[in-house]
């Protein structure tokens, strides 16, 4: 728990359940103003200004890890605390993945904040998607302020497919127009597919636009 | 749209007499220049436009580990952009603490030759986007190789070299590109011992053999004498990415200049 500057415009927690590099997301949220503080608790949500879940890896693993912090989640997300998922921890936002039933044992529930379900590319192109991509916004977000038609890394090979159409804020292009930023319906819970904390000034943007709408709250 | 062709600078890592990282660039993997300090470098090459950054460890020590460690974390910590870290990765917790240093994948070469089931091992604890496997190739022109293309009326193969070109392997490079596949590489880092340091371009029939016979991007290195160079290896040989250190470094071109020179020509660029 580390001290907060004065300066910084929100306070966000990194939820640390144990997959993939935290230290650029940190990077890279500090670099846009924000307090970050990585945590395993999940009562420390409850006075963070904002919520991040990022993630590496596959949909099972994250579930079974993100386990412990459902209820705290589920708690936020009633409260309206913006909860930003970064690549699979976007795709946790919706309520199962194909991924899971494809390693043969069973469903997996996600979070379920967002209806829908993570299915896999198929398509005649390299899997993963792996590299720069262009944002095609389609909706009003303020979270996308700024990035319509600029290029984002991307490394996948599954998408978010929400049963709601409305819930695509962002889509690209890679033989099937997929979701690449989606919200909820109070646009309090969101995603990206593609790695922000990696994806130069455009990642950068979209991390201070998440910051700005944290410093909100 | 598509995914863009990557432009990549690429710095080779040392220790100076002071035991400090710095950035020394080669011709012909001999004759090592002093050009700067990787983290500046970093910094610099991540707000040009530069779409991923390769960080090579050249010292080969085990007292220089620590160090180059330390480093792979003060340049990741200003790179928002993917970062690649190679050099003397030889077991799965090299892998681990190189990733855990803040790199985005790991480049390996020489550990994945002596014993391949690393790759294996790597791509199922780390996923297989994270493992770059790194070939330094030579042409041969004898019976010995199982791939053969025709160059100028010769017929040439590639073989495997290890200890900066200095060592041959008698491993095809076609033939171990597919094999680094199958094991669930995630990306092919192709050098070629030829062309390297020469600004001659690069080898073409070399990366073009690899891309014509795997499907995992291809990244190619060695030669890079400008954007026309980069213009044929993404147009001729068919590669995902042109990799480039001299051209960069010592300001011949900019990022911008060849992004926009690329762009002009037809190609899928981020700019």
């Amino acid at each position: 728990m580390n001290a907060t500057p004065q300066t910084t415009a929100a306070e966000v927690v990194v939820v640390d359940y144990g997959l993939g590099n935290l230290r650029s997301v940190t990077r890279g949220l500090e670099r846009a103003n924000a307090g970050v503080t990585i945590t395993d608790d999940p009562a420390s949500f409850t006075d963070a200004d904002g919520i991040v879940l990022p993630g590496v890896g596959a949909f099972r693993e994250g579930m079974d890890n993100a386990g412990p912090y459902r209820d705290a989640l589920a708690d936020a997300a009633d409260r309206g605390q913006p909860i930003f998922g970064i690549c699979l921890g976007m795709q946790m936002l919706l309520g199962s993945s194909e991924e899971a039933e494809h390693a043969g044992e069973g469903d997996v529930e996600g979070l379920n904040f967002i209806p829908g379900t993570n299915v896999r590319f198929d398509v005649d192109r390299k899997v993963p998607h792996m590299g720069w991509n262009e944002l095609d916004v389609q909706r009003e977000h303020p979270l996308v302020d700024g990035v319509d038609g600029e290029h984002a890394y991307f490394v996948h090979s599954y998408y978010a497919a929400p049963d709601d159409g409305h819930a695509v804020v962002a889509s690209t292009d890679y033989g099937v127009d997929f979701p690449s930023v989606i919200a909820n319906e109070d646009g309090t819970i969101f995603g990206t597919q593609f790695h922000p904390e990696k994806s130069g000034e455009t990642g950068l943007r979209i991390l201070r636009n998440f910051v700005d709408i944290c410093a909100e709250q | 749209m598509t995914l863009t062709k990557r432009i990549i600078p690429c710095i080779d890592v040392d220790l100076d007499d002071d035991g400090n990282a710095a950035v020394y660039t080669g011709v012909n993997f001999e004759d090592l220049k002093y050009t700067g300090d990787p983290v500046e470098m970093a910094k610099a090459y991540n707000e040009s436009g530069a779409d991923e950054f390769v960080f090579l460890d050249i010292t080969a020590s085990a007292e220089g580990r620590e160090t180059m460690l330390e480093t792979v974390s003060a340049v990741a910590d200003e790179c928002f952009i993917p970062l690649t870290v190679g050099g003397g990765i030889r077991t799965k917790d090299d892998i681990k603490e190189t990733l855990r240093a803040g790199a985005d994948k790991v480049s390996i070469n020489t550990g994945a030759l002596e014993r391949p089931e690393l790759i294996t091992e790597g791509a199922e604890a780390f996923g297989s986007q994270c493992i770059v496997i790194s070939v330094d190739a030579r042409r041969r022109y004898d019976d010995e190789g199982e791939h053969y293309v025709t160059v100028d009326g010769e017929e040439v193969w590639f073989e495997c070299t290890v200890k900066g070109g200095r060592e041959g392997t008698g491993r095809d490079v076609i033939s171990w590109a597919k094999e680094a596949e199958d094991r669930g590489a995630g990306e092919l880092f192709v050098n070629s011992i030829d062309a390297d340091g020469t600004k001659d371009g690069y080898d073409i029939p070399l990366t073009k053999a690899v891309c014509d016979n795997v499907s995992t991007p291809v990244i190619a290195s060695s030669g890079c004498g400008g954007p026309e160079d980069m213009e044929e290896v993404f147009v001729e040989a068919g590669a995902d990415a042109g990799l480039a250190a001299s051209i960069f470094h010592f300001d011949e071109y900019s990022i911008a200049d060849t992004k926009a020179y690329l762009a002009d020509k037809g190609l899928p660029i981020r700019q």
